[in-house]
């Protein structure tokens, strides 16, 4: 399945736009990223292992936060995008 | 630098005017080339923030989700938001620092003041994680 990389984080990814990975589930799709691409990491995850607040995962068109996580299973032809929130205020 | 062409220019402005006295806000995609980064379009959101919408923006990431997927069928990326600042300067809030994420990219600011677009800046966020972050003046060039 592909993974959508934006802008700000392909600098850590070697530049690509898009990763490949082979993956059951969200989670072990986003741990095969980043076990290629270990820069990623900090900028996905908090210290504690969990995904940081503002990073939004999408499976297709769905927020995986209201599938079932990073448990969410996947097919090949499945789409993951990472978009980090965009938000603020005068 | 942040160059962008006329039309996206006025665009995000006339925007601004229209949402007034309303915070607007969208997404600015193009390419980055040997001149640096280039706006070729815009895209308007909505705000989602309807509990604050005269000082506070939010852009549904279900709307990312598509614009960064249709830019990339258009060899486009995003490079950048915009949203504006009504009857308020156009200078970044510590709100606007706070929940700015993606390095690399421009924040463009326009100030509204009583329904007309005034001045718009632009400001590029920097650092190498959310511990050093800060928002730089960046120059725009508007380009015909
Ligand atoms: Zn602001």
């Amino acid at each position: 399945m592909k993974i959508l990389i934006p802008t700000p984080l392909r600098q850590y990814s070697d530049k690509q736009p898009a990763v490949e990975v082979k993956a059951a589930t969200v989670g072990e799709a986003l741990s095969g990223l980043v076990m290629r691409h270990p820069d990623l990491r900090r900028h996905l995850y908090t210290e504690e292992g969990k995904l940081r607040a503002f990073v939004n995962v999408y499976l297709n068109d769905e927020d995986v936060r209201y599938l079932q996580k990073e448990a969410t299973q996947v097919r090949d032809s499945d789409t993951i995008s990472i978009v980090p929130s965009i938000a603020g205020g005068r | 630098m942040l160059k962008i062409s006329k039309s996206a220019y006025d665009f995000i402005r006339r925007h601004g005017e229209e949402t007034y006295p309303h915070e607007c806000c969208g997404v600015l995609l193009g390419q980055i080339n040997g001149e640096g980064r280039v706006i070729t379009s815009s895209v308007p959101c909505g705000n989602t923030r309807t509990d604050s919408p005269r000082n506070r923006y939010h852009i549904d990431p279900k709307e990312l989700v598509r614009i960064q997927r249709e830019g990339r069928d258009r060899n486009e990326d995003i490079l950048g938001f915009y949203h504006s600042h009504p009857d308020h300067p156009a200078r970044w809030s510590r709100t606007d620092l706070a929940e700015a994420h993606w390095f690399g990219c421009s924040y463009v600011i326009t100030s509204v003041e009583k329904g007309k677009a005034v001045l718009t800046n632009s400001f590029l966020l920097d650092g190498t994680g959310e511990g050093d972050k800060h928002l730089d003046d960046e120059r725009i060039e508007i380009a015909p």
